[in-house]
């Protein structure tokens, strides 16, 4: 009992003194601000506990805000990812020449990083009022892009600029899990006599589905947590979350410092649902996994 | 009547002709295997029969009916690959029931038909695992009940065995021969391995840089190999040299002796032949005194159990023979000086 | 019918993707009236608040580096070698900031340690700054980790560890001698990645007010027509040159790796 004892205090506080710098720094700098974030959310302006922020959050402008960030997520997302998908599955698949796969994914690596401000300025200069491609079409072709309703600095204008790093981000994850699809399971269906479609159905996409909906996740949260193109694009009047919270941390536009703690953790909220989902749903899909 | 044929069947990938001018026709029921060393193109023809790939030139029949341009998905055959192939998602018996699922058996027959067939190779039990909680052996055992399950007119067997232990293999190298035979299916069935090879087939093809260098039964096969290649492939072999004295009566001269032999009709009296022999060929002793005999020094003694591999140097050159083991008679020992007799009716003519 | 569709996916992504590059570029070129000129890329250099918030968001990517390495590498390190057990709770925790948003956590920063508190960082410029590089270090945490734990999978730990310790290394020895060298390639793809991640940073520099590239290219875009399209270009090549950098590393390691 005694050498027991010995041998724990031995071992053990050793051990897990070693991760004492990586606590320390998760605590301060991602935790802690983190809680303090869920706890403001809850508490009065003379500190009491309340739910009065959280009903407070319910007012037009701000379920909008939540809304069309969530569509916006949402969106991007299902775009980027099933395009994403469909351009890893043409280099993986399709009989592309082997040349063009490595360029793809550097080009990939480097789109997926290119988001935030410059993305937007070259959005601006290709789709905008005076953009290339604006221009292009209406010199050419008499086509009136505004005059047909487009319009960059909006709702769909954002989505179309999203995707310049959704679907990159897609290709980058989703590449090395069609890799993994074994030559021999499409042809051991082709030989039972299975189609294509019915192959995809049963065998690859169901094997695939835990990494798809971690990516979807993935995209998700990218989406929903961005700020930088969303303002550098449209500016501070867009009336999506992320934008509607830097404008309050900036300048308190709400007039309720607590608001905005609300704010801050419907969106933790939303994004961690997202990945309980998807934990949830993996562990379903992946009963045939060790 | 000829229930599979392959006529004139060439495939090149670019500038590499790796199946050239094969035939081939099997009779229904037949276990035919493929064999040769790897690279020769034993899984291209196979994947040419199974419609992975096009043929460059000539045809597959099966059933009289030409398949050369049909999609495999449409061919209802069976295959059973290296290893791994089983769909990981699916279990066991899903798997098993996958080729009647899409070929659209109602669940109550296809539950029937995959029950039956999961008794047929000995794992009534294993229908609700997942291929990752099966042995090796097993999942090979699950993936011969999934090409059997829909019935198919050819069952294709890539090295199935492989991947396997050495004892696994043999097991189940047996067990499939039985299914086979039990379900008179025609079966062709690649190998690397003379072993294997020769213990399961009712006939073999000796394949070497994609040609079919040899067809025969393994008795034939091993017994009256056509070519060099063919001899030196299957088995172990004494190579010796010799010279043709008369060709008409088979008589050779070799180290100074004569020796009848057959198969020198068509060569040319004082030419050069090779002969080749068995070690089961070569004895120890001088037998009954027809035939050959050597003085010869023992270099080696392998006691393998029921028989003995003794290598010996005679007439210049090693020579390697098995001889049965003996309770009452021990083996000699290295160093020994032995004689060594063999017999003409043993020996192959090669050029 | 495969191909085909297999090219029509490729080439409509390539066109999306390129479109914008050629917009940017082209319109970054077009600030003299009817000819195209490099104007708007003389003006972008000449004017010395680029320089000063270009250099101080590559100074801040270089602390973050060094504050990433330090914190990960021996982290990732024990675990393997001692803490098994801890590894989900550390990946978890490192896969933290790719679930909560950069805004969410600077906001918490602003917080947390204003003025008043009892770790008041923001109330210096040097504060501010350490704070700035710490949620950088957050930010490039997931791909930081994975990326070395990846590398240390490649290695036996263990065996190089006890080697070392049986010549008489110590911990600190070990470390930077044994492992660092060893997941040299895995340190550098993770650092190059950050720095493409910390150069157009915004939002965590805009809320804390810190003179970064990010939050002055928006300044810039806000008001001006064609520096931005120039800036965009000159951030796209940067981006590019930390990924280009990251697979000339791992290819080069592949090379060696076969020599040896
Ligand atoms: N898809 C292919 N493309 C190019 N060459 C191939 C292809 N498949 C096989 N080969 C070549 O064909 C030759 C025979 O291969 P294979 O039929 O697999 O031999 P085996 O099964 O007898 O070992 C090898 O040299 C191999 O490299
Ligand atoms: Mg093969």
């Amino acid at each position: 009992m005694a050498r027991t004892r010995q041998g724990l205090i031995q071992r053990l506080p050793l051990n897990w003194l070693g991760l004492v710098p990586f606590a320390v720094f998760a605590l301060l700098f991602l935790i802690l601000p983190t809680l303090k974030i869920v706890i403001g959310a809850f508490q009065g302006p003379e500190g009491g506990f309340t739910f009065q922020n959280m009903l407070d959050l319910n007012t037009a402008s701000i379920r909008s805000a939540y809304w069309t960030s969530i569509k916006l997520s949402v969106i991007t997302a299902l775009l980027g990812g099933t395009v994403g998908f469909a351009m890893a599955a043409a280099v993986v698949f399709g009989g592309l020449p082997k040349a063009v796969r490595g360029p793809l994914l550097t080009f990939s690596g480097v789109a997926s990083n290119f988001a935030g401000v410059p993305l937007a300025f070259a959005f601006i200069a290709t789709l905008g009022p005076v953009g290339l491609v604006t221009i292009w079409l209406k010199t050419n072709f008499g086509i009136n892009l505004r005059a047909m309703g487009w319009n960059l600095l909006s709702f769909w204008g954002l989505v179309v600029t999203y995707l310049f790093f959704q679907i990159p981000l897609m290709i980058l994850i989703i590449t090395p899990a069609l890799d993994g699809l074994k030559k021999e399971w499409r042809e051991a269906a082709a030989v039972l006599g299975a189609t294509g479609a019915q192959y995809w159905r049963m065998v690859a996409l169901p094997i695939l589905f835990p990494s798809l909906l971690g990516t979807f996740a993935l995209l998700f949260a990218n989406a929903f947590g961005a700020v930088a193109t969303a303002f550098a694009l449209t500016g501070p009047q867009l009336n999506i979350v992320p934008i509607k919270l830097f404008a309050q941390i900036r300048g308190d536009v709400l007039g309720n410092p607590n608001l905005g703690y609300a704010l801050a953790f419907g969106m933790i909220l939303i994004t961690a649902a997202a990945n309980t989902l998807y934990i949830w749903l993996r562990v379903r899909a992946e009963r045939w996994l060790k | 009547m000829t229930y599979l044929t392959l006529a004139h069947l060439e495939k090149s990938f670019g500038q590499n002709h790796v199946v050239k001018d094969f035939n081939l026709t099997v009779e229904k029921g037949e276990f035919i295997s493929l064999l040769g060393p790897s690279g020769c193109g034993k899984t291209t023809v196979l994947r040419m029969i199974a419609g992975f790939e096009a043929p460059s030139s000539g045809a597959i029949t099966i059933e009289g009916q030409d398949v050369t341009g049909l999609r495999t998905s449409a061919r209802n055959i069976g295959m059973m690959f290296q290893a791994y192939a089983l769909f990981p998602n699916l279990t066991v018996a899903e798997n098993v029931g996958f080729g009647l699922k899409v070929g659209g058996v109602a669940k109550a027959e296809r539950a029937a038909r995959v029950t039956e067939i999961l008794e047929m190779i000995g794992l009534p039990e294993l229908g609700g695992r997942y291929p990752f909680q099966l042995s090796g052996g097993q999942q090979q055992r699950v993936a011969l009940a999934r090409a059997l399950a829909p019935r198919p007119r050819v069952l294709l067997l890539d090295e199935p065995l492989s991947a396997l232990d050495a004892k696994v293999r043999v097991a189940l190298r047996n067990e499939i021969r039985s299914i086979q035979q039990e379900l008179g299916i025609t079966t062709i069935f690649v190998t690397h391995d003379q072993e294997e090879a020769l213990s399961v087939s009712d006939r073999i093809v000796v394949m070497n840089a994609g040609v079919a260098d040899q067809v025969g039964t393994p008795f034939e096969i091993y017994n009256r190999p056509a070519t060099r290649f063919a001899a030196g492939f299957v088995g172990t072999l004494n190579l010796i040299a010799a010279k043709v004295i008369d060709p008409k009566t088979g008589t050779v001269a070799l180290a100074g002796m004569n020796l009848q032999v057959q198969g020198t009709a068509q060569r040319a009296a004082g030419s050069d032949v090779t002969l080749a022999l068995r070690p089961e060929g070569l004895r120890l002793g001088r037998g009954d005194g027809e035939g050959a005999v050597f003085r010869a020094n023992v270099a080696s003694v392998q006691f393998m159990g029921s028989t003995i591999r003794i290598e010996v140097m005679a007439a210049g050159q090693k020579l390697t023979l098995d001889t049965f083991n003996r309770a009452d008679q021990p083996p000699p020992r290295p160093g020994d000086e032995v004689e060594i007799s063999l017999s003409g009716n043993n020996a192959i003519v090669l050029d | 019918m495969t191909r085909f569709l297999a090219w029509l996916a490729l080439i409509f992504g390539c066109v999306f993707f390129i479109l914008p590059l050629v917009g940017m570029g082209e319109f970054s070129l077009k600030m003299r009236r009817g000819v195209y000129s490099f104007d708007a890329y003389r003006k972008v250099f000449e004017d010395p608040t680029f320089w000063a918030t270009f250099g101080y968001s590559l100074v801040l990517a270089a602390a973050t580096i060094v504050v990433g390495v330090l914190l990960v590498v021996p982290t990732a390190y024990w675990v393997r070698l001692r803490l098994p057990k801890a590894r989900p709770y550390v990946e978890f925790v490192t896969l933290l900031p790719l679930v909560i948003p950069a805004i969410v956590v600077v906001f918490g920063y602003i917080r947390l340690f204003n003025t008043s508190s009892i770790l008041p960082l923001t109330g210096t410029a040097f504060g501010t700054d350490f704070l700035l590089t710490m949620g950088y270090t957050t930010l490039a945490l997931p791909y930081m980790y994975r990326s070395v734990d990846t590398g240390l999978r490649t290695i036996d730990v263990a065996t190089l560890t006890e080697a070392a310790q049986s010549l008489g290394a110590g911990w600190l020895t070990i470390l930077a001698r044994i492992i660092l060298p060893n997941v040299m390639v895995a340190v550098l793809s993770g650092a190059f990645l950050t720095l493409a991640i910390v150069m157009g940073e915004f939002t965590m520099a805009a809320l804390l007010n810190r003179p970064a590239f990010g939050p002055y290219m928006q300044l810039l875009g806000a008001n001006r027509a064609y520096e931005p399209p120039a800036l965009a270009v000159i951030a796209f090549a940067i981006t590019w040159g930390c990924m280009g950098l990251m697979q000339l590393v791992t290819r080069l390691a592949k090379h060696e790796r076969a020599k040896a």
